[in-house]
């Protein structure tokens, strides 16, 4: 109990944990009318009470390596140590304004990156300033906006998104200042072609979709779709969340799209922080280069230079160039995976993916019985006799140390549960989890009450979600 | 075999037989043939000493210099405790608490993070980070917008440069126009605001310390800004604010800014973290996660993300923001400086960077050609002018292993300097830069 209290009960007058150097500096005095006077409740705490504190709350929470995390559409797979311990380097920690010819070997991985990131996604340049997949789908819309803005096409106030989409889709569109078209999915969970059909047309300014979807299925007709769409004078955006199970097998920009984001912290395993940093780069085909937003990093014989001015971009969206900590992890991951292996993370993860979707889809309602991606959605237990829903089977898997998969997303599946298994899990753990999943369905059966109630285990069980809406305390003050 | 793919030849034909199909390309019958021919241009797997090599290699390219700039990236004192625990994989390697059994790690941090924000800039909530500090503004200047119904915002030309750029570049795409305010002597012509202040606007962005280093008298605006009902937005390092007056004092709407500052390494200039508080009035205008405490059936106290019908991934196209993964390990990186150092240490590394800004603009200004830009009171940057030759003044410092001065443009046939320096400085260090100067 007493490792619950938060940093501020923990803290005593007069503790301290820090020590800095006198270095014989005079002191000059803040002027009087600008200083601050009130007391600030801030923590008081010795080196150890705050190495505790936050080891203990560590204990509370769950990461990969402790356990199976299927979560789908978010690709949480394995996180190298050696990503680590290079972006550690802290000869790579360099003030962002240091003269370019000083920060060489920074730009060299900038650039390399971005020249990868091209080569696996088949398109012709990339940006790394983007710090999440949602500002580069953010970014991507602003592109579409100004390509056509640019060709005087003014009346394209439209972004088409299907009813499968990510919500950050939605959302980026309606921040560009979009209106959303939603299509429909087919019975099949692709993209609905007459549906798209009707809804094309000279106001349309693009498309947003990610190939396979967000139901694990590759679309088939994708290069149908980006003709009509092109056609249409449209332009087609990838979101990149789902690029891992075709990771060197097939690109977004062989398929048609214009734009894409890559998660890095997704498919190129920089790690995902509890919500981040992430970083979000975009690429374009080379029609779109010159839209790409500043600074830019350019070679120019042997030397790269960074270019802060240039009239013909969307503009400026970060302080400086992005969150090159991140950036610095993925190029050390895109070295250790190499030409060899990129084939062999795609492949592997369909496998995972469709082992389970195999051996539990007895037990599970399989809404779209076909062959899958990396990722598949159950609707719910099968035996519809039981009142137990995915929420609770999601609760369950807790007590036995495994991470929930997506639950209730698609919103086009009932009592949905989205599972991606990534191909840093193994056939051991993989069967596992099949062996848990397959202990609860049967459990909703034989002893719902167990799965309702459940967790069991856990720090914490059950919350009380309304309560903290209806009286939100969101810091410590509200306590006291 | 490959050490991060588990799957050994044997097991995928175990694996593929479950499945029904022969063969693993099989699993990709549905990808038309067309797209499937690949031959990447891509480097070849590296072995772990050899990408050890290879980083070597791209280290020794770059020159590593002692920074006596600041202007958004300032090289403060990162306790080192903070690299050992914010790298616990159960920080590290956790996802977004979506199920917060699990999460209570994640969301007490965040909640701890949420009352050191709030505690800084004196002001009812804040939102578990931003991306960086510019883009908490244009999230600010989108919620201002939204909340008032208006198209139309001031902001003052003293913000940082970068920051007003990004700030335009959102408000561009959603057909919000910007209106500068511009700078008297380096701080916001507030004269010229009374002027323009009218009901089309939102409200008003303006920086303290500002891009200068200049603190900007915020009194006043609160007054001004009732009359039209517009919204007060802060900018701020938080750092700063353990010792100068926050947004809260001057009864702002909005408190944003940087918390790099809060002992975050330079790391080129990210990751960063923006920060973003606001009243009780506006809580749910506010975009990003925020933590709430409550309760679990045993009635323990329990952490919980709140009022998440403002998120994009409940609310999509009418979401206040479409922020998903943010900078949720750098808001543990603050909250771990802020328990380390306190609530003493926390003002004695700005008080010290202050002192050192002071003395080091002192030392300079008794120089030939060096003089103050501005007459006005400045934090931890300072901005100069001089007829040197900049470029020569940069080369000299680089020669000695410093990374000095900014040059930020010219003003009256003078070039203007910005320099910073922290408390990780000597006296030795700052005098040897200042004979540096004078000798070029």
């Amino acid at each position: 109990m007493y490792y619950d209290n938060l940093i501020f009960e923990i803290s005593k007058e007069n503790h301290i944990g820090y020590s800095l150097p006198d270095y014989d500096i005079p002191t000059y005095h803040i002027p009087k009318s600008f200083k601050r006077k009130d007391e600030l409740l801030l923590p008081e705490v010795s080196e150890l009470e705050a190495v505790r504190h936050y080891t203990n709350v560590s204990f509370k929470n769950f990461g990969i390596e402790k356990g199976m995390y299927p979560l789908g559409s978010c690709t949480m797979k394995y996180n190298p140590k050696i990503n680590q311990d290079i972006s550690n380097d802290p000869r790579f920690s360099l003030h962002p304004y240091q003269p370019d010819h000083t920060v060489q070997g920074l730009l060299e991985i900038y650039t390399e990156t971005a020249r990868i990131l091209g080569e696996l996604s088949g398109l012709d340049a990339f940006t790394l300033n983007s710090y999440a997949g949602a500002q580069g789908e953010l970014l991507g819309l602003m592109i579409i906006k100004k390509y056509h803005q640019d060709n005087d096409d003014l009346k394209r106030t439209k972004i088409i998104v299907p009813d499968s989409a990510h919500g950050t889709n939605p959302a980026s569109a309606s921040v560009a200042g979009f209106d959303v078209v939603e299509v429909k999915s087919n019975e099949d969970g692709t993209v609905n072609l007459e549906d798209l059909n009707s809804v094309l047309g000279d106001d349309i300014a693009g498309i947003m979709l990610t190939n396979p979807n967000t139901l694990g299925i590759f679309e088939k007709d994708i290069l149908e779709i980006a003709e009509r769409v092109h056609g249409a004078g449209g332009l087609l955006y990838y979101d990149g969340a789902n690029l891992n199970p075709i990771l060197g097998i097939a690109r977004p920009g062989d398929m048609g799209f214009d734009i894409m984001h890559i998660n890095l912290h997704k498919t190129f395993s920089t790690p995902h922080g509890g919500g981040g940093p992430g970083a979000g780069p975009v690429g374009v085909k080379a029609s779109l280069k010159h839209l790409l937003p500043q600074p830019v990093v350019k070679k120019t014989d042997e030397r790269y230079t960074i270019e802060h001015h240039n009239d013909t971009t969307i503009g400026q969206i970060s302080q400086f160039y992005g969150n090159m900590g991140v950036i610095i992890k993925a190029y050390t991951y895109l070295l250790s995976i190499g030409k060899e292996n990129f084939k062999k993370i795609g492949q592997n993860s369909v496998l995972n993916a469709n082992y389970i979707k195999e051996s539990l889809k007895d037990l599970y309602q399989l809404p779209f019985e076909r062959t899958c991606k990396h990722e598949f959605v159950f609707s719910g237990i099968k035996d519809k006799s039981t009142d137990v829903h995915t929420l609770d089977i999601a609760k369950r898997l807790l007590d036995f140390d495994i991470h929930p998969p997506t639950i209730y997303f698609p919103l086009v599946v009932k009592e949905a549960i989205m599972i991606e298994p990534p191909e840093t899990e193994s056939k051991d753990t993989v069967d596992h989890f099949i062996d848990v999943m397959k202990t609860v369905a049967k459990e909703a059966i034989t002893d719902p009450e167990t799965v309702k109630t459940a967790p069991h285990t856990t720090v914490v069980r059950r919350l009380d979600e309304a309560e903290a809406a209806r009286n939100p305390r969101v810091k410590y003050r509200d306590l006291i | 075999m490959f050490k991060y793919l588990p799957h050994t030849e044997r097991e995928i034909k175990e694996m593929l037989q479950v499945i029904g199909v022969d063969n693993i390309d099989d699993l990709f019958h549905d990808v038309p043939k067309t797209l499937k021919d690949l031959d990447l241009d891509v480097p070849k797997a590296h072995s772990e000493l050899e990408i050890f090599e290879r980083f070597n290699h791209l280290a020794n390219k770059n020159i590593p210099l002692t920074p006596f700039v600041g202007a958004g990236a300032y090289d403060h004192y990162t306790p080192t405790v903070i690299r050992h625990l914010i790298e616990r994989q159960e920080f590290l390697t956790a996802y977004t608490p979506y199920q917060p059994e699990i999460s209570q790690g994640t969301l007490q941090y965040i909640f701890e993070y949420q009352s050191i924000v709030t505690e800084l800039t004196q002001m009812d909530v804040a939102n578990a980070s931003m991306y960086d500090g510019a883009t908490a503004t244009a999230e600010a200047m989108m919620m201002a917008c939204k909340t008032k119904r208006r198209n139309k915002i001031f902001m003052s030309e003293t913000v940082h440069p970068a920051t007003i750029k990004v700030v335009q570049t959102y408000a561009k795409y959603r057909n919000i126009t910007v209106t500068l305010i511009p700078e008297q002597d380096g701080v916001t012509d507030i004269e010229i605001f009374k002027e323009l202040n009218d009901k089309d606007h939102a409200g008003i962005i303006v920086q303290s310390p500002n891009y200068y280093g200049n603190i900007e008298q915020l009194d006043g605006y609160r007054t001004l800004l009732d009359e039209t009902k517009g919204l007060f937005i802060v900018n701020s390092d938080l750092a700063t604010l353990s010792t100068l007056k926050p947004a809260g004092y001057y009864k702002a709407d909005i408190a944003v800014g940087e918390a790099q500052s809060l002992g975050i390494p330079l790391w080129f200039g990210g990751p960063y973290i923006g920060y973003m508080a606001t009243t009780k009035k506006l809580m749910r205008k506010m975009p990003g996660r925020i933590c709430g405490v409550t309760e679990d059936v045993d009635g323990k106290r329990a952490y919980v993300l709140t009022l998440q019908a403002r998120e994009q991934h409940i609310r999509r196209e009418k979401a206040n923001s479409n922020i998903c993964s943010n900078q949720s390990l750098l808001a543990l990186f603050v909250t771990i400086y802020s328990a380390i150092m306190g609530k003493k240490g926390i003002k004695e590394a700005q008080q010290k960077s202050f002192n050192a800004t002071h003395y080091l603009a002192e030392e300079l200004t008794q120089l030939d050609g060096f003089d103050y830009a501005f007459n006005q009171p400045f934090f931890k940057d300072v901005c100069l002018e001089t007829p040197h030759d900049p470029q020569v003044l940069q080369k000299a410092c680089e020669d000695k292993g410093f990374f000095a001065p900014l040059v930020i443009g010219e003003h009256n046939g003078k070039h203007r300097l910005l320099l910073s320096a922290t408390e990780k400085r000597t006296k030795h260090d700052i005098d040897t830069l200042v004979a540096t100067l004078e000798v070029a």
